[in-house]
């Protein structure tokens, strides 16, 4: 009966969100353009929720409260710090200047924008390629997650290949359907009722555990160096370098850097930009609050699962729990739609355009397009069935992979005498020395390199800065090619 | 001019709140104010304070002139390049 309850729930979201996405194709225009940016239309609060909606994943949802419950409430500030803070100014930054940029030459993705400043159909496949290589751990870990979500929900029933297939399904299915303006309009939907569901279940849960000071006392008897700032996982080094390589990676996953583009106006990035950091807040505090303190109450929690679930079961009722879960699903979902629909752009203009056929067609390029997610999508789904380690490893390698890109593309925005040759030792060296580290601790015969050094410090963020420090000097000493045109990166005059 | 000078101001207005959102002078503290540990209190009243700065930002003109397009806006149109 509960499984009845908690399934119909569920579905119940799907089918709504899937309502949605039709509605939005009907409005829809069959072009490239309007496939991937809705035509650049996306108002303010569209352009937040969306964004929004993409940042919330089963890193945040699941991730986040989980390592509260282990290690303490600082992740609170590591994640409100990067996604808050550094992100807006991030925003501002790179995503503002890419806006002013794409809306003069039409520009869809980065690989297109990095190709034509610098004549360089290899830089741009190159770029797609990172991107598309990053993607897909993050687009499995969603899989993982919603997989696992259904296993807890439904007690064993719906087993999790099951869940992740149905996800898995239900993605390309709306993908296909939609496009990024059905994408936007359900990242709305699904950013509101995330947080209005996470605070409805935090005052669920703290009043019936006794109110705040009941809680936190709680937690501080069970666990006494939650209450004081750091120690334990929470070094300077470790908050310094999450914080970091983060907010860069995330302005540089495909679904977030597209997102530079799709502005309506430059007053759309204004109000997003100005709101940011107290909607993060909003989503953040309830959440990993949660977690902290649940290590406090009599509750059992299983190895291996997640914490928030756990809580629900205990402190509120059936029906409300599978909605909490259903909310999970629904970002996770969301994440994987936009990511899809992001990196199917990047394959079609970056890769299968420039270097495989140039006489496509709009249509035929849609098509590949759709083809493209199906395919991509089917291949994260059959990896995530080996599950090859926790959704916050999995998660964070994602981050860093991508935070690698961040310092070249910030060195091509805005100095005019990066050459060509600099992108490219600058985005390449880092890469395949990451990828090594990576790689040597999923394949055993080779001894596994370490990927943090001197308490906690991250080695992505030294090899971001051997990224900028490749890029400027290698762009020192090389000249610009003939193709390259510094002027396309200008955004003054006309 | 000195307008430009002035918004110099911001870049190191936005280290420092990039930087403190970390509630660093609070290491170790473990006082508890109104249910929650004090440093988390710090932090929520902090990016209070960046919604607040980043509104001055965008409202003072800043963010335009910042990526050099303050003047050359022309009469009736509103500043930040709208599409149409």
């Amino acid at each position: 009966m509960t499984t009845g309850l908690s399934l119909g729930v569920v579905v119940g979201y799907l089918l709504f969100a899937l309502a949605v996405g039709l509605v939005a194709y009907r409005v829809s225009e069959a072009t490239a353009e309007d496939y991937y940016l809705a035509n650049r239309s996306i108002g303010t609060v569209v352009l937040l929720f969306t964004t929004f909606a993409t940042l919330l994943s089963a890193f945040t949802f699941f991730g986040g409260p989980n390592l509260a419950f282990a290690a303490g409430p600082e992740w609170l500030i590591v994640m409100g710090t990067l996604d808050g803070v550094l992100f807006a100014v991030l925003w501002y930054a790179i995503g503002y200047k890419q806006w002013l940029i794409g809306d003069r030459h039409g520009y869809v993705t980065l690989g297109e924008m990095l190709g034509d400043r610098f004549g360089s159909v290899g830089l741009r496949a190159l770029v797609a390629g990172v991107s598309l290589l990053w993607l897909f751990p993050y687009v499995m870990l969603q899989q993982m997650g919603a997989g696992e979500a259904l296993v807890g929900l439904t007690d064993g029933v719906v087993p999790y290949w099951g869940g992740a297939a149905l996800v898995t399904a239900f993605m390309i299915l709306y993908v296909v359907l939609a496009g990024m303006r059905g994408v936007a309009w359900t990242d709305t939907v699904q950013g509101l009722f995330m947080l209005s569901v996470v605070w409805i279940a935090a005052a669920w849960v703290v009043s019936a555990v006794g109110g705040v000071d009941a809680a936190t006392g709680a937690m501080l008897d069970a666990r006494p160096d939650f209450g004081s700032f750091g120690g334990g996982t929470y070094t300077p080094g470790f908050i310094i370098s999450t914080a970091i390589t983060i907010a860069f990676g995330v302005t540089m996953f495909p679904q977030i850097n597209q997102r530079f583009f799709v502005a309506k106006s430059g007053e759309t990035l204004k109000r997003s930009f100005v709101l940011w950091p107290v909607l993060v807040l909003l989503l953040f505090l309830p959440a990993f609050m949660l977690g902290a303190w649940a290590a406090g109450m009599p509750v059992e929690v299983p190895d291996g699962a997640n914490v928030l679930p756990v809580v629900l079961n205990e402190y509120t009722p059936a029906w409300f729990a599978a909605l909490v879960i259903a909310g999970a699903m629904a970002a996770m979902m969301s994440s994987s739609d936009s990511m899809l629909l992001s990196g199917s752009s990047y394959f079609t203009r970056d890769v299968y355009r420039p270097v495989v056929n140039a006489d496509a067609s709009e249509r035929r390029e849609a098509w590949i397009a759709r083809i493209g997610v199906a395919v991509f999508a089917l291949l994260a789904f059959v990896a995530s069935l080996f599950r090859p380690g926790t959704l916050i490893e999995v998660g964070d390698t994602a981050f860093s992979g991508f935070a690698l890109l961040a310092l070249p593309v910030i060195c091509a925005l805005y100095w005019d005498r990066t050459t060509r040759s600099g992108m490219i030792a600058g985005v390449l060296v880092p890469q395949v020395a990451y990828l090594a580290v990576v790689l040597s601790a999923v394949v055993g015969a080779v001894p596994t390199l370490p990927r943090t050094v001197a308490g906690g410090w991250d080695v992505a963020l030294g090899l971001m800065v051997l990224s900028a420090l490749l890029t400027v000097g290698v762009s020192l000493v090389t000249a610009p090619t003939a193709d390259s045109d510094a002027s396309r990166f200008a955004v003054t005059g006309d | 001019m000195s307008r430009l000078r002035r918004d110099l101001v911001w870049i190191p207005t936005f280290a420092v709140l990039v930087a403190f959102a970390v509630p660093w002078p609070l290491w170790g503290v473990d006082r508890v104010v109104a249910g929650l540990p004090v440093w988390i209190w710090w932090h929520v009243a902090w990016l209070g304070l960046c919604t607040v700065l980043f509104s001055l930002f965008v409202r003072s003109g800043a963010w335009e002139r910042g990526m050099g397009r303050g003047r050359e806006s022309g009469p009736g149109s509103a500043l930040g390049g709208d599409r149409r």
